[in-house]
């Protein structure tokens, strides 16, 4: 489903190397952690696959796109088949709860009806039903990234992708976050999770790829958190 | 296609509504801008104005030599008319002339007793003569001063006003000139500073940009609530610079009426008020759309 094939990424020229030659692949239905320090490559996996930034070698593949060949009118359409969440959560603060994650479902051309009954479905789920007409800034860190997690997958994506979503909240609210998406791996939707929080990586015991100065040193079917 | 267009105008109110203080300000700004641009249409009409209530005041007088026929004067009227320098020709018989004079010398009694004790008529037969320009007066007497016309003619007015004529006319011309690039300059700076707030708002919303795009939002569903936003804020900026001109322009009539004389600008603003409308509110409306349009551009690149 996804592919990276031999991708370097380098910035200054060649000078700075973000990524050297990293090649792996996941499968439909996966949930694999991207584990190492900051700095490492994992949130330039992330931009690579989302189609933000784009490789100075190699290929990226997700589904039958190439994704480093798409172009810029190409992107939006693509991005739709996956749902991202951020450390900063990146909610809208004119939009309220519901009408973040229904922005998701807005941008497809999805029919209102369809919004009226999926969105409040989804919040449900992340337990925001009752805050649904709250603000961005009405909420907390931990109920902000589950609106991010909602949005993230109120339009059934094929993967979600989740960069250090745990980075900004407490023990108690990052493991909420992650049974959250636990959860939405078993309703069969892939995940990608980026972080570098040993505790969840430990506790997920599911696939971890290990990068460590932009190459990947360790990918482990049920792997743990393993300082370089 | 219609689901998309109307969330474009349903997000583009929904944002208008919610920024705030950004709309705020940039309504404030926007009116600020349109109104030196109300205020540019009005400075138009009061140069204009001016200009031509200094070339209403300049024409050159022709006096005919007490025995010329009038048939020959209302021939050289005729060829005078036909001149493409010319406006208008105004005929004054010699008896009109008189009658004028005695008129305005009414409570005179030496001077209407030395005229009746003439036992003829003094005065010259003349034709006031009007150029479309003002600089074309020295052609006009030229024309006059020809051999086959001099011979009938006495005196004419340009040969002894000239200098105050070409003055004049100067005047005019600055008067005009000068309003013009006034107008544009200023035209410009409101356009150049209607263009950097609403770059500036956008740059604030930068962040938000990115999101719709990580999200998925095409570039018309990104660009088009800005251009919604920015068209509102200019439709609503023209009516508050107009509502605000309207007093402004109460309280100033009667000092520009000393200054120039059948200037009535707040009656002129009045029965304007839908051209002026018209103008206004579509500027503010083109600044607002077509800036925000250009605006986000540069935030809809990966």
């Amino acid at each position: 489903m996804i592919v990276f094939q031999g991708v370097s990424r380098k910035f200054d020229g060649g000078e700075q190397t973000a990524l050297e030659d990293v090649t792996f692949e996941v499968d439909p239905g996966e949930f694999v952690s991207l584990a190492g320090r900051s700095g490492a490559g994992k949130t330039t996996i992330i931009k690579l696959l989302i189609g933000e930034d784009r490789p100075s070698k190699g290929r990226v593949y997700f589904g039958q796109y190439e994704v480093n060949k798409l172009h810029d009118k190409d992107l939006p359409a693509f991005r739709r088949h996956i749902g991202v969440v951020f450390q900063d959560f990146r909610l809208l603060p004119t939009k309220n709860a519901y009408e973040n994650v229904a922005f998701a479902l807005e941008v497809a051309g999805r029919p209102q009806r369809e919004i009226e009954e999926l969105v409040p479905q989804v919040l449900d789920m992340v337990g925001l039903i009752d805050k649904m007409k709250n603000f961005p800034s009405q909420l907390s860190g931990g109920e902000r990234q589950r609106v991010a997690i909602a949005r993230a997958m109120v339009h059934r994506p094929e993967v979600i992708i989740a960069d250090e979503p745990t980075g900004n909240l407490d023990p108690f609210h990052t493991f909420e976050i992650v049974k959250l998406l636990e959860k939405i791996n078993e309703l069969g939707t892939t995940v990608l999770l980026a972080t570098h929080d040993k505790e969840v990586i430990n506790s997920l015991e599911r696939r971890v790829i290990t990068l460590d100065r932009g190459r990947i040193v360790r990918d482990e079917k049920k792997g743990k958190y393993i300082l370089v | 296609m219609f689901t998309i267009i109307s969330r474009i105008f349903q997000f583009g109110f929904k944002n208008f509504l919610r920024n705030g203080w950004l709309t705020t300000i940039t309504v404030i700004i926007m009116t600020l801008a349109l109104f030196v641009f109300s205020w540019l249409i009005f400075f138009g009409v009061v140069t204009g104005r001016a200009a031509s209530s200094i070339e209403d005041k300049i024409d050159i007088s022709v006096y005919f030599n007490t025995n010329t026929a009038e048939d020959e004067i209302l021939s050289i009227q005729q060829s005078l008319e036909n001149l493409p320098q010319v406006a208008s020709v105004d005929y004054v018989s010699r008896d009109q002339a008189l009658a004028a004079f005695e008129q305005s010398h009414a409570n005179d009694p030496t001077i209407t007793q030395a005229v009746s004790e003439l036992g003829s008529n003094p005065l010259e037969a003349s034709l006031n003569v009007k150029a479309k320009d003002p600089s074309q007066y020295g052609a006009i007497a030229s024309y006059l001063g020809s051999s086959t016309l001099s011979q009938y003619i006495d005196t004419i007015s340009y040969n002894q006003n000239q200098g105050v004529i070409d003055r004049l006319a100067r005047i005019v011309k600055t008067v005009e000139v000068g309003g013009a690039v006034v107008m544009i300059v200023f035209a410009l700076l409101a356009g150049l500073v209607v263009f950097n707030t609403i770059r500036l708002a956008i740059y604030a919303n930068r962040e938000e940009i990115g999101v719709m795009r990580v999200v998925g939002a095409s570039n018309v569903l990104v660009r088009g609530p800005y251009v919604v936003e920015g068209v509102l804020c200019g439709a609503i900026a023209a009516i508050l610079a107009l509502i605000v001109s309207a007093p402004l322009l109460f309280g100033v009539n009667p000092y520009l009426n000393v200054f120039i004389p059948g200037l009535n600008i707040f009656p002129y603003f009045m029965s304007h008020i839908l051209m002026l409308s018209v103008y206004v509110l579509g500027f503010g409306v083109f600044l607002g759309g077509v800036s925000s349009f250009i605006a986000v551009r540069r935030y809809l690149k990966n």
